[in-house]
């Protein structure tokens, strides 16, 4: 049997480098007998180990969990640490057996730990000393379930780097002084102020944030727990604020709706008039009136009705299906995927995209939430249809000689039939309501390509078609 | 007004400010103030300082900078009809309260909010002040949370999102018809406006940064943590349908970080179009299981909806055992084989147990005694599923089993 003597409880080192020696050793856990305190002078009782031995490498996880835990309060831990790094340095998916037990146990001690660290985070209230030096000194006292000083403290110090700061608890005291953070032994209550100037005000707030009709007292003991409450502040208030809640609640239910406030109509600003009859007498308020628009349900998830863009004496009007995500979001046609590769063909075809008109047979996107993004649906016929009214007016204001529609829907808006596209491309057709058309696919068609080469010569054709646009138009 | 002194100012606009549900503190990146050498910082995961008896978390001041509103919505204590004591902070104020409560540690940050005041982009203007004070005058690190008044110029937006780690846009109502009878000078697409804004401004902030690799300046970081939103439940008529449904369309349209349900709580001198009652406190808790599913459990609306009634979910129980009850043919899994996908499904399996789980059993088969170490609702497990050393036979199956888990009558009850 080998005794080892930790000086401190909660010494990481100290335990760390009896471990390595005992490990090293090849002492079986059951061969060690751990106590803590400051007994005997030397590390090893009676039988002497080697000094070093040939390092054992352990998960980097085990060591960094290890390191949190030997702060944990119960005497056992140094003797249950040892046996779980004797197990992992012969196994080396321990850490990963979830079912096993000392994993289990040290899954939870780790837990408690890191709970504890956090609720320390939280629940530390500093006072105020005074002012040193320009410094502002706070001190707080603190009652950890576990020796997590030195766990807790780098936080305070990335926190409060401006201001000078001590902890003090019962086991040791880290402090924050000209920007250096040293630990020192632990100390009393009465080391603290009885009190800080802004407490009442803290107190008033925590009172008047807290809603009486909604009383969840477990819920909040669960994460603050009444061990906790002797040294915050606003707990003082607890008992008052459950006891008079019911009554407050009662009386909020109660009391007899009032008159409006009299200065109501002076402050109240006027509510919108929202049956004004469209104004469609220039693209500016043809904009704003499709923005507006509820002519079919996609306005109810779409953020805004997209409305073309383009000079008003546009030669060429180009229509495509509807917004997507990017042109939802930032009210303009074609700033998306789609567009970008529109802009590449259109500059490829000698089209200069300020010169046209730009717009969509659907002005509100149509889509399919899924997760966290919206999936492109095609638009029924129906929604086109009830969109066209738009779209008509848009072609009545810019008056186009030649409009080129991208994709089937585009297609449908303009002519408000169904055709495919295939039987329509390659030829120029008269429009009867004046101008020309010219029939091709959609950019996204291309985007949507898993074939590369295909795509490559799909690009070309849409390219041809631009270009014979610009030559009808020239 | 300017005479109220900052005690009572801080009453009323912290009672004001309580109905927006969200404090948290969470999500937005690692900072702190060793290089400004002033104080503050945020280390990913949030703190919640302090709790209240209506066990929500304390986390931020929240507060509004003042509950003057020239809005008239119903459900809302600050709006322009309400009797309510009015108050106004100015912004050195709030910056002081700001400092004065983060030096004690008793938060994380700041949550302002307001009501409208002159217009909609002079409100957001004074609250833009308050972080840039904050952030340029104080170099304070900690966590802002501003609310982005919907309507106010997206410059204003976009300046507000270099100062603050989150913004929020509140829906208020999950459906247009709630919204024009109860929030007359709100328009839903006003406020969706506002959060794709947002949202224009986080993907600008993702494309400068991936940008820096040639650039020189650092890009300003773009409301890191995010945005969210909140709707209230149980002040009008919408369904739980309705409100999922609203909720996935923003989730999908603008990346919000959450989205948080507000059970309609009576607020005093409320207008008598609304219904003075308890709080819907089990439904809003539904909600927020339902919004999880939805997010880390790859359900979809429409299967949690599959066995409700009326477009509303199951009080007694929760959406995803209402969910398997729906869909015995699926169950019993094999917790040895059965895909992470399905485990996900098992009602009493969270996503931290089905990933233990998962690792677990690479390394030997689990038994029913194992299942103890990762979740705390073994008995819930067992219908659903199959080990070596268990089968739940019949009891899959059985009628009785929804009965097994519904609580009994007299607290559902209670729970209406």
């Amino acid at each position: 049997m080998k005794d080892v003597q930790l000086e401190k409880p909660g010494d990481f080192d100290a335990w760390r480098s009896a471990a390595r020696r005992l490990l090293a050793g090849g002492v079986a856990p059951e061969e060690v007998g751990w106590r803590v305190g400051s007994a005997g002078a030397s590390l090893f009782g009676e039988g002497s180990l080697p000094r070093s031995g040939a390092p054992v490498n352990l998960p980097r996880e085990l060591i960094e969990v290890a390191e949190r835990v030997i702060c944990h309060r119960d005497a056992d831990v140094p003797a249950r640490l040892y046996r779980i790094i004797w197990r992992a340095a012969h196994d080396k998916q321990l850490l990963a057996r979830g079912a096993d037990p000392d994993i289990d146990w040290l899954r939870k001690a780790d837990k408690a730990i890191r709970r504890d660290v956090h609720k320390m985070h939280a629940f530390v209230r500093f006072r105020r000393l005074g002012e040193e030096a320009g410094r502002e000194c706070f001190v707080a006292w603190f009652e950890p379930s576990h020796r997590i000083i030195p766990l807790a403290a780098p936080f305070f110090q990335r926190r409060f780097f401006g201001m000078d700061w001590a902890i003090v608890t019962p086991d040791a005291r880290a402090i924050w002084r000209n920007e250096t953070l040293t630990y020192g032994p632990g100390g009393s209550r009465d080391e603290v102020p009885d009190t800080d100037v802004v407490e009442e005000q803290w107190r008033t707030y925590y009172g008047a944030i807290f809603n009486p009709a909604r009383v969840k007292i477990n819920a909040m003991r669960a994460e603050m727990p009444k061990k906790y409450w002797r040294n915050l502040p606003e707990a003082e208030d607890i008992a008052a604020l459950v006891a008079g809640a019911e009554a407050r609640a009662e009386r909020m239910r109660e009391a007899a709706v009032s008159l409006a406030n009299p200065l109501t109509e002076k402050w109240r600003k006027p509510v919108p008039e929202d049956d004004a009859p469209d104004d469609v007498t220039t693209l500016e308020a043809l904009a704003r009136a499709v923005d507006r628009c509820k002519r079919c349900p996609l306005h109810c998830s779409a953020t805004q009705g997209v409305a073309g863009e383009g000079p008003k004496r546009a030669r060429i009007m180009l229509v495509g299906e509807q917004p997507g995500d990017q042109e939802d979001l930032q009210g303009r046609p074609f700033v998306g995927p789609a567009g970008q590769l529109l802009d590449g063909a259109l500059a490829e075809a000698g089209l200069d995209r300020r010169q046209l008109y730009l717009t969509n047979a659907v002005k509100h996107f149509k889509f399919t939430p899924r997760g966290k993004r919206r999936l492109h649906e095609n638009p029924s016929a129906g929604e086109i249809d009830a969109c066209r009214w738009w779209l008509d007016k848009e072609r009545a204001l810019v008056k186009p000689d030649l409009i080129i529609t991208l994709g089937a829907s585009a297609l449908r808006g303009v002519t408000g039939k169904s055709l495919s596209i295939k039987s329509m491309r390659g030829t120029v057709h008269p429009l009867e309501s004046g101008g020309q058309l010219i029939a091709t696919i959609h950019p996204s068609f291309l985007l949507r390509m898993p074939d590369k080469l295909r795509a490559a010569s799909e690009r070309e054709a849409f390219v041809a078609d631009l270009a014979c646009a610009r030559d009808l138009a020239a | 007004m300017s005479a109220k002194p900052i005690l009572e100012k801080l009453a009323i606009l912290a009672d004001a400010a309580k109905y927006d549900a969200s404090c948290a503190s969470s999500g937005t990146v690692k900072r702190d103030s060793t290089g400004t050498r002033g104080i503050g910082s945020t280390e990913g995961m949030g703190i919640c300082h302090s709790y209240a008896p209506d066990g929500r978390c304390i986390s931020l001041l929240k507060i509004l900078l003042t509950n003057f509103c020239v809005y008239d919505c119903r459900f809302c204590i600050n709006r322009a009809s309400s009797n309510v004591e009015r108050a106004r902070f100015s912004p050195a104020e709030v910056v002081r309260l700001t400092l004065d409560f983060y030096k004690r540690n008793y938060i994380e940050g700041l949550f302002l909010s307001s009501g409208i005041i002159r217009s909609e982009d002079y409100t957001m203007e004074q609250l833009v002040e308050v972080a840039r004070l904050l952030r340029e005058e104080h170099r304070f690190q900690g966590y802002i949370h501003l609310k982005t008044i919907a309507g106010a110029d997206p410059g204003l937006v976009a300046l507000a999102g270099i100062y603050a780690d989150r913004l929020s846009t509140n829906v208020e109502l999950p459906t247009e018809a709630g919204l024009t009878s109860f929030a007359p000078e709100k328009r839903p697409e006003t406020i969706r406006k506002t959060m794709a804004s947002v949202r224009v401004g986080e993907s600008g902030a993702i494309e400068a940064a991936k940008g820096r690799l040639i650039g020189k300046a650092r890009p300003p970081r773009f409301a890191p943590a995010g945005q969210s939103t909140q709707m209230i439940v149980g002040a009008d008529a919408a369904r739980d349908d309705d409100i999922l449904k609203t909720a996935t369309n923003l989730y999908s349209a603008y990346q919000l970080r959450r989205v948080y349900y507000s059970a309609y709580s009576p607020i005093p001198d409320a207008s008598s179009d609304l219904p003075p009652l308890r709080p819907p406190l089990m439904r809003e808790h539904r909600l927020y299981q339902a919004d999880w599913l939805l997010r880390f459990y790859g359900f979809e609306r429409t299967e949690i909806l599959e066995g409700a009634k009326d477009g509303m979910l199951d009080l007694a129980i929760d959406p995803k055992l209402a969910w398997a009850l729906q869909r015995r043919e699926i169950f019993p899994v094999d917790i040895n084989r059965a895909p992470r996908e399905l485990l996900l499904r098992v009602p009493g399996l969270g996503t931290r147990a089905v990933d233990r789980i998962v690792a677990a059993r690479r390394l030997g088969r689990l038994r029913l005694g194992d299942l103890a170490r990762f979740t705390a609702s073994v008995k819930k497990l067992l219908p659903f599923i199959v080990t070596p050393d268990w089968r739940p036979g019949s009891l899959t199956d059985s009628a009785e089993l929804r009965a097994r888990f519904a609580p009994p009558a007299e607290q559902l009850a209670l729970a209406l």
